[in-house]
């Protein structure tokens, strides 16, 4: 057999549990599709965050599914970040979450209120997000593992979808990189405290936030940066008809991330991503700590906007003002040899 | 008197090889080989990552099925840092399939060729981008078995993620079934659809 049909599996929490881009878009391309849906405005031709469904003209569904297993050790707040990165696709695509059902894996013999915690966690972010909690399913399994099925809805004429950028737009990104690496160094005891307290602050802000302050602007196209890096979805954003630049020094990193790739603190899911998306990418003068930071996969990580360069420094500046790290990171161009370059300009 | 130190990291998740692997170079003190066995090909490469970073040799090779042997080797400035080590990304592998149809490198020579080969594979190894697959077929075939020159080179490719494949029907008609010491057999359904859906072939 070749080694491409065996799934390799380095355990980690959050989004480093994701399994890598390659193995599964070999997969999925063999899927029955059934008959092509005029209403279907996104789906499985798409690799797009969410699935939007359209109701009447002016009305879409938008629905996702996010579960995984914990990053943290602390039950509420694993509740808290499971269910805002599970929101984030719903905003990714412009939407509003309108209802959400919980998704639970539990070992039976494990303290319940454990359990309780997590959705306490997760519901009070699904209220924050403005929508309701509707129910859920539960499992008994070996390891907990906690995600929600959210469904939000989108006016389909001004949905976000991730490859719809063009050239001269600028990229904004709206959360600091670098959570996967914290989460890794946090494990085997080298993060200091205050590090992995950043890390839970943006790992549990939700995107809508950002996805308000968005709707103000020429937004061309939008996605969130979870487990296949800021380069993966930004490959994706590229869609093989796009090329960009990216501005490694203007890329907002969390501080002590690149401390853990120094200390050669790497995670599966970070090579598994070098591995899917380096061949379209080319560093300048890039520190190779700051290339496994934009390989590092991200848990709950902020929205990646391409936005009309005349509304860019405004952008930015909103969403600044409302305290997000936001920073506009570089710019997409006509397609070229080389799709993704990284300077240090 | 150079140490050598042998860590199982089999079973353990990304980053604990790695930590475990940079624990062992440090109890080194000095020149001496570390051996860290993994089961993972992704394992290898974040090892591989740290050892390309921090300037150390290595080699890297896969023993079995899920099991995976990347030996450092250091010479006596262990703890100073690489600063200067080279900034490259030689784990990536591309969509390149590389076929190998004859036990020799171009025409002319047969010693020169068999030489040229040799040196193509060896090359091929310190690629930044390495290719996914390679493919051995009729005069290649001889070359994934016991006796060839290239072993270690293969493995260590293998050992880097690049599928190493070589054709059954030949091993059979040559006699060399029992033979083949690295990689996997393929028949000419997989061969024909490497050689149709790579985005390069590369024959030397």
């Amino acid at each position: 057999m070749s080694k491409e049909d065996k799934i390799v599996f380095c355990t980690g929490g959050g989004c480093t549990a994701k399994l890598g881009a390659g193995v599964l878009s070999r997969i999925l391309e063999k899927l029955p599709r059934g008959e092509k849906d005029p209403d279907l405005l996104v789906g499985y031709d798409s690799r797009d965050d969410a699935a939007v469904y359209r109701i009447t003209d002016n009305i879409a569904l938008v629905q996702t599914v996010d579960f995984f297993p914990p990053m943290v050790d602390d039950p509420y707040t694993f509740g808290q970040i499971a269910a805002t990165n599970a929101l984030s696709d719903v905003y990714a695509m412009g939407g509003e979450v309108k209802t959400a059902l919980n998704l639970v894996c539990f070992p039976e013999d494990m303290d319940l209120n454990v359990l309780g915690e997590i959705l306490r966690g997760g519901a009070e972010k699904v209220a924050e997000a403005g929508g309701s909690l509707a129910g859920g399913h539960s499992i008994a399994d070996s390891g907990v593992k906690y995600g929600l099925s959210v469904t939000g809805l989108v006016d389909p004429h001004r949905m976000y979808t991730n490859d719809t950028g063009m050239p001269g737009d600028k990229l904004v990104l709206t959360k600091a990189l670098g959570v996967g690496l914290l989460c890794t160094a946090n494990r085997v005891g080298e993060a200091a405290p205050e590090e992995m307290e950043a890390a839970i602050r943006s790992m549990t802000t939700l995107n809508k936030t950002a996805a308000e302050i968005s709707r103000k602007y020429r937004v061309h196209a939008a996605t969130d940066v979870t487990g296949f890096s800021f380069l993966g979805h930004l490959h994706e954003m590229m869609g093989g008809k796009l090329s960009c630049v990216i501005h490694a020094n203007a890329v907002p990193v969390l501080p002590g991330a690149q401390k853990a790739a120094d200390a050669f603190l790497y995670t599966a899911a970070g090579q598994r991503n070098r591995n899917h998306t380096g061949p379209f990418v080319r560093f300048e003068n890039v520190s190779f700590a700051m290339e496994e930071v934009l390989f590092d996969p991200q848990t709950s990580g902020g929205l990646l906007l391409a936005v009309d360069p005349a509304d860019a420094a405004a952008l930015e500046q909103a969403l600044c003002a409302a305290g997000l790290p936001a920073s506009i990171v570089g710019e997409i161009l006509p397609k070229q040899e080389i799709e993704i370059t990284v300077t240090d300009k | 008197m150079a140490e050598f130190i042998k860590v199982d990291a089999l079973g353990d998740a990304c980053p604990l090889p790695v930590v475990k692997a940079k624990k062992a170079i440090s109890e080194l003190q000095g020149a001496g080989q570390v051996e860290v066995l993994v089961d993972n090909e992704i394992a290898v490469q974040n090892l591989t990552k740290m050892a390309q970073q921090k300037g150390y040799q290595y080699s890297a090779e896969k023993l079995e099925e899920r099991k995976y042997r990347v030996l450092f080797t250091l010479g006596e400035a262990v703890s100073a840092p690489a600063e200067d080590a080279p900034v490259c990304t030689p784990d990536a592998r591309t969509d390149t399939v590389v076929a190998i149809s004859a036990a020799v490198m171009g025409e002319g020579s047969e010693e020169l060729g068999k030489t040229l080969l040799k040196a193509f594979v060896f090359a091929l190894t310190q690629q930044d981008k390495l290719p996914k697959t390679i493919l051995f077929y009729n005069g290649g075939a001889a070359l994934t078995c016991e006796g060839s020159a290239m072993l270690e080179d293969l493995k260590e490719l293998e050992a880097q993620g690049v599928e190493i494949l070589t054709c059954g029907t030949c091993l059979n008609f040559y006699g060399l079934t029992e033979k083949l010491a690295v990689g996997s057999v393929t028949n000419m359904y997989t061969i024909a659809e490497k050689l149709t859906q790579a985005g390069n072939v590369v024959k030397p």
